[in-house]
């Protein structure tokens, strides 16, 4: 089959919506004569013109709310804010804006928007380039939060988010777009239902939920768990609202044990919250509390000798999966990370 | 001429200085195309006039607010390059002992309040240090170092008008070098010169040459002035222009050969070095002195950045707060 790297395949997703459907634009920083800053979008303001990839000034706060507003009117805008870091610049546009509009006019208006961002640490670009704030938008009833972490999920629930019609922030994690790997990406049409985890690895010894690049991490570390036996099921989340809970239920029944990885800073990652309703739900049947691999609770340093420490990196994973099975109940945990 | 009202000292100085960001520079490019500096930079080539012109126009204990293209403003404040350097290569010797990075440079002894990674979000921080300076009686003025981008921030209008409301000790310089990464500002924005929005809230708005550095000087002191008797502050606007990309390797699509090559003609480096020859104020061989003097010096701050230790790994939650730090990133 066909095969695409990360960005390319987004590439492709924003493509055939544009072919698609006339109401969608696209707006930010550099989408236009450039193509943005990762490349994305070259070639897109020729085909479909400058009113449809619109190159704003750097106003992330208005932009969005415009793109709000044009949506409430029935486009279908997808914006792009550079660096996840940026949306702490348009906040007001996306949490008491987008997310409230549909709430509060009773269901009568809709903002059918699209935010794509990239996140994530690793590229020594310090603590206002590198930060992954996904927790900060699923804590806002309105958003839904998508992260995905192979090019077949970002190409698919990308079309789906687009078409949705409430605003959804996508999350794309800058390394992803660098990651080599490409994946069989099929040329005829696709969609993927948001609000479906997928399991990426089968195990029976323990869960390891994931979303985004630590996706990968998570793979990495079930197949190194494999040669001592271990036998570690992987699911990738891919949305993080909705969250499909059923696919997690079913693994832990299974499994009895549970670790969720995340590359953000551990305290009020969304880790936090599946864990808690993981032992809410499955209390009976683990054996082992739920653990969290997450970032250390600091700014990201910008020094190479820092940045790697306080990022989950697969050996994290390892160790803590290791601990968790043979240790059981009574295990002594130290910090993973 | 201009020229003739300044001495021979101060005109060589203004030469050394613009080479030094210069030859800074192109050394840190060098370093990046090696890999020695992972982090990808945007450097001030062709814009050294507004860095230095600006900063020769404060005191010692005046603060500036830079911006991500920095490096040169962090230098011509009084920045030691060799810190600086460390800092980009994220030793624990940099100002921010690695933890900042290019883009970050802060150094309150040198009055650097910082650099900003979030565009235009410095200008209201300097408004504030203005505000600080009015409160506490003292004497030291802000200058806010900013893009043309930036100017398209609701930041920049807030602070603009919180500024000029409160009649604050601060300078709002604008280094419009054209294009926000891709974005020509004549795109995004009909008003023809930055300087005029000023108009809006009743300050000044001067626009310089910015490749003029003995002007941007001149303009600056004005409303460095202006601001220390009180009279409030002032919008410059330097129309200036970067010859690399808005980071080492981005490809430059937006602009043409022609552009670059009319903007080179102004060099403001070369240009400086003209008058100063014809006017008789240095030889050639005096001026390639002092190039090959700031070059030794740029070839030692690398060495000292490429010697110096990376930051211990048990350090990497120090000084996220500034204090009961231990506990505040435990749990
Ligand atoms: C709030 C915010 N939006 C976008 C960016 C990404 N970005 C970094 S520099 C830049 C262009 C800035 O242009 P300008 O202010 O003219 O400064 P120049 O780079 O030309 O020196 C952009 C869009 C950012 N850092 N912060
Ligand atoms: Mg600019």
């Amino acid at each position: 089959m066909r095969q695409l790297n990360y960005s390319k395949a987004i590439t492709e997703a924003l493509r055939e919506e544009m072919r698609r459907d006339e109401k969608m634009i696209i707006m930010g920083e550099d989408m236009g004569v450039m193509g943005s800053v990762f490349g994305l979008t070259i070639g897109f303001m020729k085909e479909f013109g400058a009113h449809r990839v619109i190159d704003t000034p750097i106003s992330e706060n208005g932009f969005t709310s415009v793109a709000i507003g044009a949506a409430m009117r029935g486009l279908r805008p997808v914006v792009e804010i550079m660096y996840v870091d940026f949306a702490m610049a348009c906040y007001d546009a996306i949490a008491n804006q987008a997310a409230k509009v549909s709430y509060m006019s009773g269901g009568t208006l809709s903002v059918p928007m699209v935010i794509r961002t990239p996140a994530g640490a690793g590229r020594r670009s310090a603590g206002q380039h590198s930060q992954s704030l996904e927790a900060i938008f699923t804590h806002i009833p309105g958003l839904k939060v998508v992260a995905a972490s192979t090019p077949y999920d970002a190409k698919g629930l990308l079309k789906s988010a687009i078409r949705d019609n409430d605003p959804v922030v996508f999350i794309e994690h800058k390394s992803l777009y660098f990651y080599d790997a490409k994946c069989d990406v099929p040329e005829e049409e696709y969609l993927i239902e948001l609000g479906k985890a997928d399991i990426k690895r089968a195990g029976d010894d323990v869960t390891i939920i994931a979303w985004s690049q630590e996706v990968i991490h998570a793979l990495e570390a079930a197949a190194q768990l494999a040669e001592e036996g271990i036998s570690a099921e992987v699911i990738d989340i891919r949305s993080l609202v909705p969250l499909d809970f059923d696919t997690i239920r079913n693994s832990i029944i299974k499994t009895r044990r549970a670790v969720v990885v995340h590359e953000a800073v551990k305290r009020g990652g969304y880790g936090g919250e599946i864990a808690a309703q993981i032992s809410d739900e499955l209390f009976d049947y683990l054996d082992a509390p739920v653990k969290r691999v997450a970032g250390s609770n600091v700014v990201i340093p910008y020094s190479p000798a820092l940045e790697d420490k306080i990022i989950p990196q697969t050996g994290n994973i390892v160790a803590t999966v290791r601990e968790l099975l043979h240790g059981g109940k009574n295990a002594v945990f130290t910090n993973a990370v | 001429m201009v020229i003739r009202k300044y001495g021979r000292e101060t005109l060589i100085k203004f030469y050394r200085e613009m080479k030094r960001v210069r030859e800074f520079e192109e050394k840190a490019c060098e370093l990046f195309a090696q890999g020695m500096i992972e982090y990808n930079i945007h450097t001030c080539i062709g814009q050294e006039a507004t860095a230095v012109g600006g900063c020769q126009a404060l005191e010692k204990n005046d603060l500036i607010i830079c911006t991500h293209r920095g490096h040169g403003q962090c230098l011509a404040k009084g920045g030691d390059p060799g810190i600086m350097m460390a800092e980009l290569f994220g030793r624990e010797t940099g100002y921010c002992r690695g933890r900042g990075g290019s883009m970050h440079i802060a150094s309150i002894d040198v009055g650097i309040l910082g650099a900003n990674g979030i565009v235009g979000a410095g200008i209201p921080i300097a408004v504030g240090s203005a505000l600080a300076t009015n409160i506490l009686k003292t004497t030291e003025i802000t200058l806010a170092f900013f893009g043309d981008g930036a100017s398209n921030t609701g930041e920049f209008h807030e602070a603009l008008n919180m500024a000029s409301a409160w009649n604050l000790p601060v300078v709002f310089f604008c280094e419009n070098n054209k294009y926000a990464v891709s974005v020509d500002i004549e795109r995004v924005s009909k008003v023809k010169d930055i300087a005029e929005r000023a108009k809006a809230y009743d300050i000044p708005g001067v626009v310089v040459d910015g490749c003029d550095v003995l002007a941007v000087y001149e303009t600056t002191k004005k409303a460095v002035e202006r601001a220390r008797e009180g009279l409030g502050p002032t919008l410059i606007e330097a129309k200036t222009y970067r010859y690399h990309g808005h980071f080492e390797g981005e490809p430059q699509v937006y602009r043409t050969e022609e552009e670059m090559s009319e903007w080179k003609k102004r060099d403001a480096i070369e240009r400086l070095y003209k008058e100063i020859i014809e006017a008789g104020f240095a030889s050639a061989e005096e001026l390639a002195d002092i190039d090959k003097e700031v070059k030794e010096e740029m070839e030692e701050a690398a060495l000292f950045a490429q010697d110096s230790p990376w930051p211990a790994e048990d350090e990497a939650m120090r000084n996220v707060y500034s204090n009961d730090n231990e506990r505040s990133v435990a749990r």
